[in-house]
């Protein structure tokens, strides 16, 4: 090139000179102009989808659709019986998942000791999250409504439910534990604590802003979760809400897979209104999760 | 189960090497080791009763390491293995069939970063004397630690403040407040005042020679002025040829400065000042 | 709290007694405590909670092999692996599993052509391009993307995806056909692609793009030729769990691909993959201990036993990558 043989001279000409450069910024600008359409086609998935289910759904949002039960008119049908069929399974979810998850993350992080069998402890943890959750599905029918004898119940879905978020909140404990600075543990084992008073009292406290947010999390795909029930035994069509652990029930996504199924356009219209219920409510548990986390942290900055 | 660890304890048959009643811990032949790398090897030294003694030496060679392994804080480090005698109150500490919790609670210890609990500055003092089961006025006894420590009139209108509102400085006398509750009998320090600022670092100092007067005293540090300053006994530690700490020698602050025994000590000591 | 002086206690005080004589603490340090038999009662209760975990791995390989192991008394196993007819809820109906195989497999195959290339893409734009404004819209939208339900990505693909977008590009489309749900399997998997892969860039030590950009490479080429090759097995496993994701996959498939079993070939068709047998199935009255019952759990088998190896097969890769940067 002239640089190597010509003087400072040529040098400055060549900065100055583009040409070489023009293919390479073509392509550079082509490239761009992907990278922009990939992040523009997610973003306008997301509003699309949201946008024409809100247009289908728009004439069946009113209060009779969260007090209606379910009915064979679209007109008359509502999700009464659904919801608190979610509210009854997500709760006794949470009641089962949330103690033995923390219970969990904590022996991983603070007791069990750093050897071959926690590493595989840990690999089974990981590798439940990634197991398809209608297998969960077959694992609550096997164990829980065949072999407990539990039936097609409230309690087998609930417990279905909270084995297949475990792994979930195991790990986003976890990490909420991994982030308390050691030097407060040393602290706490300093003035002579146990092992329990300085979990209890010092880890676990820091801790819980990240496990109540991975918490929720856990909980908003639990709610949204159709597969696992529909195989562990929720009820396609039900016209009461379920009165006690053994009672039959069936849940917010189970109702809007019943109206989509159907062939008549007022269901799918209706089904979209359900979604837009659905969609309201893990957006109203997120932003729960968004004020617990500011509220603590906000707390522990002293 | 309890009586025969007390025998166990008591029968060891490691010579009691110096018994004078003023000899609070009395370490022999410790070794230290992290996995497979030796890193403290064969340290024997007396901590006098109610004065300051003094861990110097070059950073790696093992000081921090014999401080932490009086009160039993290697425990935590999995792969940490400390082997010999150290005999407290007549009792081998050092003996696995001691629990170190309760170890911890007679043996106090301030870390080198000040590291209050994110609580109030009231809960941080009263809580090591809360789960020891303290069953006097809690308020007395906050108030009296943070007397002792020095912080009581910087601090005695905002008890209900986090801990952490604190400069670096007056957290640092909150850990010591937090763990004269405990009412120990000895208090380690590791390096308690090399994250302050000078003013801070002279605060700990005096409050260090106050409290020598109740408590036995052992501190980390890396300032051979303030080892000068602070203490009546230094030990002087140094990495062998196989990088392993080992204690260079042992004695007196005033007579270690000004005639240091060792070749090493006196090149430490010398080329610090200079 | 009362804030009343201590009598006695000036700021510097006299010498004090400690509570406890030397015997005291003598007495203290050879003792069994009774906080360490509780202790140790904790830590087996916390045991436990981690083993329930163990067990729930343990319950689902056994419960899946206990009622496969008893269909395959009904059916052969090479009938099932090998057959090419699926019609179990016929009477007499035949179980060879191809058919479901290769319609999971299809819709799997055709997802990643839409996830791979943008999850990708947006990982690479977040890691490397994006300002923070930008970064400020596109990753809550991930986020926000990866909580919507399946079943609303199963709504989203009958009703908009299918009438208005490939009835229209390819006029003779099937109501339920394997494309629609492809595409919005895709969609699904998209943030998990490109936050594992963000992450797996975002790993790159700068001394390697500072090294690209020394010889004088453009941002692009530094991006594309030096980045991403770094951060190679991080994206590569990102897109097997992806992959296994879209395998596992079952309210969109069930509602959008339809319920007709057969060998999958032209993805405008309907056609039946193995989670939506299941679903199929489960939606009406399956009989405990009948053949079909028996047979939802072999397929379940097959379904757990091929995300399972794809799950190890990234978990591998990913522990790989962590020892080559950390």
């Amino acid at each position: 090139m002239s640089a190597m043989s010509g003087g400072a001279d040529s040098v400055a000409t060549d900065l100055l000179d583009s040409t070489p450069m023009r293919g390479r910024v073509r392509r550079a600008r082509l490239f761009l102009i992907l990278l922009y359409a990939a992040a523009a086609f997610t973003v306008g998935a997301l509003g699309v989808l949201i946008g024409t289910t809100l247009i289908d759904g728009w004439r069946y949002l009113s209060l009779d659709l969260i007090t209606n039960l379910p009915s064979r008119r679209p007109e008359a049908a509502g999700l009464y019986v659904a919801l608190w069929g979610t509210v009854m399974v997500i709760g006794l979810t949470v009641l089962f998942a949330f103690p033995i998850g923390v219970g969990a993350a904590i022996y991983l992080e603070e007791y069990g000791p750093k050897n071959r069998l926690t590493k595989l402890l840990q690999l089974n943890i990981s590798n439940l999250a990634g197991v398809p959750s209608i297998v969960y599905g077959l694992l609550g029918l096997g164990i829980f409504a065949v072999w407990f004898g539990l039936g097609r119940s409230l309690i087998t879905g609930a417990l279905t439910m909270a084995l297949l978020i475990l792994p979930i909140i195991i790990i986003a404990a976890q990490e909420a534990l991994k982030a308390v600075p050691p030097s407060l543990r040393e602290a706490a084992y300093g003035l002579g604590a146990t092992k329990w008073q300085t979990t209890w009292h010092h880890v676990l406290p820091s801790a819980v802003p990240g496990i109540l947010t991975g918490t929720i999390l856990a909980v908003s795909r639990a709610i949204g979760e159709t597969a696992p029930l529909l195989v562990a035994g929720a009820s396609a069509f039900l016209l009461f809400k379920p009165t006690g652990l053994d009672s039959n029930y069936t849940v917010l996504p189970m109702q809007i897979y019943n109206w989509t199924s159907r062939p008549q356009q007022e269901f799918q219209d209706l089904a979209a209104a359900g979604i837009i219920v659905l969609l309201a409510v893990l957006l109203l548990m997120n932003s729960v999760a968004i004020i617990i986390r500011q509220r603590y942290s906000r707390k522990l900055r002293g | 189960m309890s009586a025969l660890t007390v025998k166990t304890v008591l029968t060891s048959d490691r010579p009691v090497l110096d018994a004078s009643a003023d000899v609070q811990i009395s370490i022999r032949d410790l070794d230290v080791h992290y996995g497979a790398n030796h890193a403290v090897r064969d340290v024997t030294f007396d901590v006098p009763r109610q004065a300051v003694t003094a861990l110097i030496g070059p950073s790696g060679c093992g000081k921090s390491t014999v401080l932490r392994s009086i009160n039993r804080m290697n425990d935590l480090i999995p792969s940490a293995r400390v082997e010999g005698e150290i005999r407290y109150h007549g009792v081998n500490i050092n003996d696995p069939a001691i629990d170190p919790v309760i170890v911890r609670r007679n043996i106090g210890m301030v870390f080198q970063k000040p590291n209050p609990f994110p609580k109030s500055i009231y809960d941080n003092v009263a809580w090591g004397a809360k789960i020891n089961g303290h069953k006097g006025n809690m308020d007395e006894l906050v108030e009296s630690c943070l007397r002792r420590a020095a912080i009581w009139e910087e601090v005695k209108d905002k008890l209900k403040e986090s801990g952490l509102s604190l400069s670096g400085g007056q957290q640092q006398r909150l850990c010591i407040a937090r763990a004269l509750a405990n009412d120990p009998d000895v208090i380690l320090m590791d390096e308690p005042a090399s994250a302050l600022d000078p003013i801070s670092t002279l605060k700990i100092e005096d409050l260090m020679r106050e409290l020598a007067r109740n408590y036995t005293i052992v501190v980390v540090t890396h300032n051979m002025q303030q080892a000068a300053r602070v203490s009546d006994r230094t030990v002087f530690f140094s990495l062998n040829d196989q990088r392993q700490g080992v204690l260079i020698e042992a004695g007196a602050t005033a007579d270690m400065f000004t005639n240091p025994r060792d070749q090493r000590t006196e090149d430490y000591i010398t080329g610090r000042f200079g | 709290m009362t804030h009343r002086a201590v009598s006695g206690t000036p700021p510097m005080a006299p010498p004090m007694h400690h509570a406890r004589s030397d015997e005291e603490i003598a007495r203290a340090l050879t003792s069994t405590s009774s906080a360490r038999f509780s202790e140790r009662l904790i830590g087996y209760a916390l045991a436990a909670c981690g083993l329930l975990s163990v067990l729930t791995t343990v319950g689902i390989v056994a419960v899946l092999i206990e009622e496969a192991l008893q269909f395959f008394g009904d059916v052969s196993a090479v009938d099932f692996l090998f057959g090419t007819t699926w019609t179990a809820l016929f009477a007499n109906g035949s179980f060879g599993v191809l058919p479901l195989v290769s319609a999971t497999v299809l819709i799997a195959a055709l997802s990643m052509v839409v996830a791979i290339p943008v999850g990708l893409l947006v990982a690479i734009y977040l890691s490397e391009y994006a300002s923070p404004r930008v970064r400020a819209v596109v990753k809550p939208v991930m986020e926000l993307l990866a909580g919507v339900p399946t079943i609303v990505f199963g709504y989203f693909a009958l009703t908009f995806i299918t009438p208005s977008i490939l009835r229209k590009v390819v006029p003779g489309t099937e109501v339920f056909n394997v494309m629609a749900a492809a595409i919005a399997v895709g969609i699904m998997v998209v943030p998990l692609v490109a936050s594992l892969s963000e992450d797996a860039l975002a790993a790159v030590p700068r001394a390697l793009r500072e090294g690209g950009y020394g010889m004088g490479a453009t941002k692009m080429e530094v991006a594309t030729q030096v980045v991403v090759p770094a951060a190679l097995s991080g994206i590569v496993a990102s897109i097997v769990l992806a992959i296994s994701r879209a395998f596992g996959e079952t309210m969109i498939v069930a509602i959008a691909a339809g319920s007709k079993a057969q060998i999958a070939d032209d993805p405008f068709e309907s056609a039946q993959t193995m989670t939506g047998f299941m679903v199929q199935a489960f939606s009406g009255d399956v009989e405990t201990g009948s053949t079909v019952y028996k047979s939802l759990f072999a397929v379940g088998l097959l379904l757990f036993l091929i995300t399972l190896v794809l799950n190890l097969i990234s978990n591998r890769i990913v522990a790989r990558f962590r020892e080559a940067y950390d």
